[in-house]
Order: C-alpha cells, then sequence, then structure tokens
C-alpha cells in the first residue's frame, strides 16, 4: 500500500527545534528509533517488544535493526494476544523492568484496555502505593489510503479520561525522542500516541539522550489575536494556518501541550489571558473528548478572559469511512483551522 | 505421607490458620466494621498451601478477589491483611484496596486483581522479567474456573510455552463463578491437558487433598526452575460457602444442600488430620496448642485493626502516581 504517498515529506519550521545547532536533521522514525536506541543502551531493564518490531521495515522505521543490535532477548515480536501481552508488560514493569510495548494502532489496544486500564492504571493507587507499573505502550494512528474505521481511531480521549495513565501526543521529532525517553525513565504507564501524518517530517535531533519534560507544553508560535491549542500533527497544520493568516495582519499564537494527562493548564490560561479568544484542534471525535476536556478546563478557570465563545475543530462523530470522498469529508486540517479562527475574529 | 513430619505438620497448620482466620471473618462480618467485599475460600485451603510450601520468599506470585488463603499461604503479613479488611491505613495497601486487593511486595506478593483472570498474564510477566535476568524465582498464578472462560487463559499459557518461562498456571476449579456452575460454562476437558508434557507440564489432581497438591506442585516448581518452562495445574474443589460476605448471606436455591455436605465431608483439613492422627504424627494436644496459637494471633490482630486510623479524606489524590 503507498501510504507513503498520502503526504509527501515536509522540514519542520525552525522555530519548532529546541537549540538546533546541537543536533542534526532526521526523520520522525528515525528520532523515535534513535529515542528507543537510547534507552535500550543506557538502561539494562528496558526491552522492546510488539508485534513486528523485528521485522525488516521495523514498524514504520521506528524499531528497524534495533534486534540486531541489542539482541532477541530484549527486542521481539510477539503473539498478537493484547491483553495477555500487556498484562505480561504490566507483571514484568512490577518485578522492575521497563518493558516498551509497541502496536501498529491504537484500534487494536482496545483489545488491551483491560489491562491498560483495570490494572496498570490502578495499581499504584489501588495498593497504596506499595508497586508501581513503569510502563511505556505507544502505538501510531493511522490516516489515508482507505484505512476505515478500525485502522484510523485517535483514541486519546479516552486515555484522556483514565486517572493512573500518562498520556504524550508528540508533534516534532525532536519531541518524539525526547518524549519518548522521559516515558521510559517514568515510574508509572505512559501511552504515547504517534500520529502517521507526522512521519513524513523532518526535523533537526540532537544526539544522546536528552528528556522533554511530561506535563510541559510549549508555544510553537506566538502571537495575539487568538490561540489554537493544536495536537499531534494538527500543530503543524495551525502553523501553517496562522502563517497564512500573519499576511492579513493576524498575529495567532499556537499551544502545542504535547501531554494530554497531565495537562499543561498554565501554558493554555496564559495564553488565553493574553487574546482572549480560543480554538482547539484534536484529531479524535468530539463528542467526550481531549477538545471538549481543553474547553470545559478554559471556561471554569478562564472565563473571564473569553472575548469570544470558544471554537471546536475536531473529527465528526461517525467511523472513519474507506472512500476517498467520504474520507475527504471527515478529515480537516489547515483550512479549518483557519476558517474557525476567522469565525472567532469577524 | 512418606514426608518428613515437620513438613506435614506445618501443611496442616497453615491450612488451619487460613481456616481459622476465615471463619473469623464469617462470624464478625455482619457487625459491618469489614465494609469491603469478602470471598472466603473456605474449603480450598489445600491449593495455596500445598504450593506455596515450595516458594522462597522471593518467588512471586498472583492472586484473585478470593485471595486470603494466597496471601497467608505465601507469608504475607497476617495483622496488615485484618488492617485492609477493616480499610485502615496500617492495612497492606493502607485501606485503598479492601479484601479483593493485597499486596506483600516483601514476600513476592504482587497485588491481587478482582478482574477475573486479570492478574494471569502479570504472573506470566513476572515470570518474564525472572527469565529476562537469569533468576531462579519462579510465578504463580493462582485463578478459579470462572477465570478459565477467558480468553486471557490462553494467551497467557501460549506465551509462557512460547517463552519456557518459569510460571505455574494453578486453577482451583471450585465449580462456581457467582451461581454459575462450571458445567454451564463449560464442556469437556481443558485444551492444556492436551498439549505435550515437555511444553507444559499438566495435571489433573485433588485439590482438596494438600499431599497430592503438594507433590504436584514440587514437581512444577522444580520444573520451572531447572528453566524447563511451564505447568498447569488442575486442582478440583468447592466453594463451601457462597460467592462474597458471609454464610448467612449465601443466597439459597442454585445448588443441591446435599452436594454442600458430600464436598463438607471432603474438607481437606479434616481429611489431613485424619490421616495424621491415625499415623500418630500428631497428637490432640498439638493441635489444640495449634488452635490457641492461631486465636490468640488473630485476636491481636483484630483489635490492632479495629483501634487503627482510617485513611485522611485529604489524602483521596495520594499514589494516584508514582513520583
Amino acid at each position: 500500500m503507498p501510504w507513503s504517498r498520502v503526504k509527501p515529506e515536509l522540514h519542520e519550521p525552525g522555530s519548532f527545534t529546541e537549540n538546533p545547532e546541537e543536533g542534526r536533521v532526521i526523520s520522525y522514525p528515525e528520532a523515535v528509533r534513535d529515542g528507543l536506541f537510547q534507552v535500550l543502551k543506557h538502561d539494562p531493564q528496558v526491552f522492546l517488544m510488539g508485534q513486528d518490531v523485528d521485522a525488516p521495515g521495523g514498524m514504520f522505521g521506528t524499531t528497524r535493526e534495533l534486534q540486531e543490535e541489542f539482541g532477541p532477548e530484549r527486542v521481539f515480536d510477539t503473539p498478537l494476544s493484547e491483553t495477555a501481552l500487556m498484562g505480561v508488560a504490566v507483571g514484568a514493569a512490577l518485578a522492575g523492568m521497563r518493558p516498551v510495548y509497541f502496536h501498529n494502532r491504537p484500534d487494536f489496544l482496545f483489545l488491551a484496555m483491560d489491562q491498560l486500564v483495570n490494572h496498570a492504571a490502578k495499581w499504584h493507587y489501588m495498593f497504596g502505593g506499595a508497586v508501581s507499573v513503569p510502563l511505556v505502550v505507544w502505538a501510531c494512528i493511522g490516516r489515508g489510503w482507505g484505512s476505515a474505521a478500525q485502522h484510523s481511531q485517535a483514541l486519546q480521549g479516552l486515555f484522556m479520561h483514565i486517572p493512573g495513565l500518562k498520556l504524550i501526543m508528540p508533534s516534532t521529532c525532536y519531541d518524539a525522542k525526547g518524549l519518548l525517553i522521559a516515558a521510559v525513565a517514568d515510574a508509572n504507564p505512559v501511552v504515547i500516541l504517534e500520529h502517521r501524518f507526522n512521519f513524513k517530517q523532518k526535523g533537526n535531533v540532537p544526539e544522546g539522550i536528552y528528556r522533554v519534560p511530561i506535563g510541559q507544553g510549549v508555544i510553537r508560535r506566538e502571537g495575539t489575536a487568538v490561540t489554537v491549542v493544536a495536537v499531534s500533527h494538527l500543530v503543524l497544520e495551525a502553523f501553517h494556518a496562522a502563517q497564512e493568516l500573519a499576511a492579513e495582519g493576524l498575529e495567532v499564537e499556537i499551544i502545542d501541550p504535547r501531554t494530554l494527562r497531565p495537562l499543561d493548564e498554565e501554558i493554555i490560561l496564559n495564553s488565553v489571558a493574553k487574546t482572549g479568544r480560543l480554538v482547539i484542534a484534536d484529531t479524535g471525535w468530539k463528542t467526550g473528548g481531549v477538545t471538549g476536556e481543553i474547553a470545559a478546563m478554559v471556561a471554569e478557570k478562564g472565563f473571564s478572559y473569553l472575548k469570544a465563545p470558544i471554537k471546536r475543530v475536531a473529527a465528526p462523530d461517525v467511523p472513519t469511512p474507506a472512500g476517498y470522498t467520504l474520507e475527504e469529508a471527515f478529515y480537516f486540517g489547515k483550512e479549518e483551522i483557519k476558517q474557525a479562527i476567522l469565525e472567532l475574529v469577524k | 505421607m512418606n514426608l518428613p513430619r515437620e513438613t506435614l505438620t506445618r501443611l496442616y497448620y497453615e491450612m488451619l490458620r487460613i481456616r481459622r482466620l476465615q471463619l473469623r471473618i464469617d462470624a464478625l462480618y455482619l457487625d459491618n466494621d469489614m465494609k469491603t467485599p469478602v470471598h472466603l475460600c473456605i474449603g480450598q485451603e489445600a491449593i495455596p498451601v500445598g504450593v506455596c510450601a515450595h516458594l522462597e520468599r522471593e518467588d512471586y506470585i498472583n492472586s484473585t478477589h478470593r485471595g486470603h488463603g494466597h496471601y497467608l499461604a505465601k507469608g504475607g503479613n497476617l495483622k496488615a491483611l485484618v488492617a485492609e479488611l477493616h480499610c485502615k491505613e496500617t492495612g497492606c495497601s493502607k485501606g485503598r484496596g479492601g479484601s479483593m486487593h493485597l499486596v506483600d511486595v516483601a514476600v513476592g506478593h504482587f497485588g491481587s486483581s478482582s478482574i477475573v483472570g486479570g492478574g494471569i498474564p502479570i504472573a506470566t510477566g513476572l515470570g518474564l522479567a525472572s527469565k529476562m535476568r537469569g533468576q531462579s524465582r519462579v510465578s504463580v498464578a493462582f485463578f478459579g474456573d470462572g477465570a478459565a472462560d477467558e480468553g486471557v487463559l490462553y494467551e497467557s499459557i501460549n506465551f509462557a510455552v512460547l517463552k519456557r518461562l518459569p510460571v505455574l498456571f494453578v486453577l482451583e476449579n471450585n465449580q462456581f463463578s457467582v451461581c454459575s456452575h462450571v458445567s454451564t460454562r463449560q464442556a469437556g476437558e481443558y485444551v492444556f491437558h492436551a498439549m505435550d508434557l515437555d511444553l507444559l507440564l499438566s495435571a489433573k489432581l485433588d485439590g482438596n487433598d494438600v499431599l497430592a497438591v503438594y507433590e504436584q506442585a514440587g514437581a512444577a516448581v522444580a520444573r520451572a526452575r531447572a528453566g524447563l518452562g511451564p505447568s498447569f495445574l488442575e486442582c478440583q474443589t468447592y466453594r463451601l460457602w457462597g460467592h462474597a460476605g458471609c454464610q448467612a448471606q449465601e443466597p439459597q436455591g442454585y445448588r443441591d444442600p446435599a452436594e454442600v455436605e458430600q464436598w463438607r465431608a471432603r474438607c481437606p483439613i479434616a481429611m489431613l488430620e485424619k490421616r495424621l492422627l491415625a499415623a500418630a504424627m500428631i497428637t490432640r494436644s498439638e493441635i489444640e496448642a495449634m488452635e490457641r496459637k492461631i486465636a490468640a494471633e488473630l485476636d491481636e490482630a483484630f483489635t490492632c485493626a479495629r483501634q487503627d486510623p482510617l485513611p485522611a479524606r485529604a489524602d483521596l489524590p495520594l499514589y494516584l502516581f508514582c513520583e
């Protein structure tokens, strides 16, 4: 399947990189792989498991040749058995190992929800702090080429709902590596949801170990007219929308929360205090999801800042269709974000 | 019976201790000091005791909602258990878990799940960690016939066989899941018995005969320690009490009282006691001394638990994340 044709290669804007002089330009999957390489190299407790992590293609390139590097004991293919394998990861984590469990697509995490939600997320609390589950679960949201209803779900709203889970959605090569390293170092279960649309990006990534703090958002572009909180690959879409609007004299601020739980509320509230207008863009469904949660948080804690109603750009509340025309109607990006911004200022 | 007298009396004592705790809970339950759903394992004591007799302190177990017996047999702290039943800050789970969620990391008990079958893959993962580190620690998953309805058992055994993990899958077939009899949920033998014994050591045994459990578990633990892989032990037993709560709360009409009486006559403790007395390996006065010791231990645990502090309301958010 020519997945790669869905989106052309794309260089991240220079402003997306911290300390650009330190790094080198690599692709997004290479950045993820670099993060995995570093944690496997520096911590003998870390191991990587998941269907096809040893395959020649290496899960879109993210795990390529890691088995050759670290051996079949530490990098291994698994039976599909998502329920049991998530439990196996929980058990290994309880013993002090640091499992990283890779999934091709979040849709299959539904099969592992019992162990992730009923067990991993509860274990530290339910036993009064006696035990902890340092576990990283990684999955990549699919999109396009008729992926359809069971191969393209953006399930962050579900995971954000669960106390005891941390939830990360990177949007840059730098963060993909730095957040992965931070997740592996964290003593709690951490879910990382990637998006296939980020995988065509190239960006500046330092070599070696560095961590991006979990729970800390970042301002991708400063502005005074409208705040856009965008998640995952929509950060880049929002950035391009903002660049186009700047030509029309409208300065839009782009916030990338990077972590949805814990959420950096302060960075969002500070921005809304400055702009008074808020657009929230998420790849997930609108109802009961990330945009609703962030909107409610701002309404509760920053209502007096708002000069206009909050706008949400999110997926329509239907399963993803396969057909090309319906897919086009379902998905959204720069234009829809731009439209929402313009509606707020007109 | 060709075991040392010390081993036999130890097995007897451990079963008796679990039974007396269960009966004490039963007697006090309607006082409502233990505000937690208890699932008593009366009649099933031989299985945790027969298996855990082979385990070292650092070996792992994973347990279920019906887990008081596993916890004590593995050496878990009794006072912390009783305090947990009272949901006190001094409980093994600091009052956050209750009866269904016991833990004692110091003896390899990493927490029990009340999701039926939930502990099975976790025990498998503990076994994986042991193997990856080149340790000789074995891991035991205790679970019931209800958990054997779940697909996760198949998935976990497949993985343990695939990786030759040092895991014992110990099925306590007590014949009931709440009020549903195993015959309404399962037909025929467990498929695991059909596997090549080299891949999976499997056995079907009388779970009320502690010596039978001890013998089979010994072989399974030795196999695991030698790096030869997992075992599946189907221990046939019977839940003498209702699913949850004390005996007075058991719903009527779902099983034949005559069947209960038949199994009561096969009480694992009474059966071993009879054999030990007949072989003159224990005396009545030794049994009475054990009873007195256990009663004193329980008196102290329950007295402390009643007096211990409850968790503070302000501590509600504590332990959400490990710092």
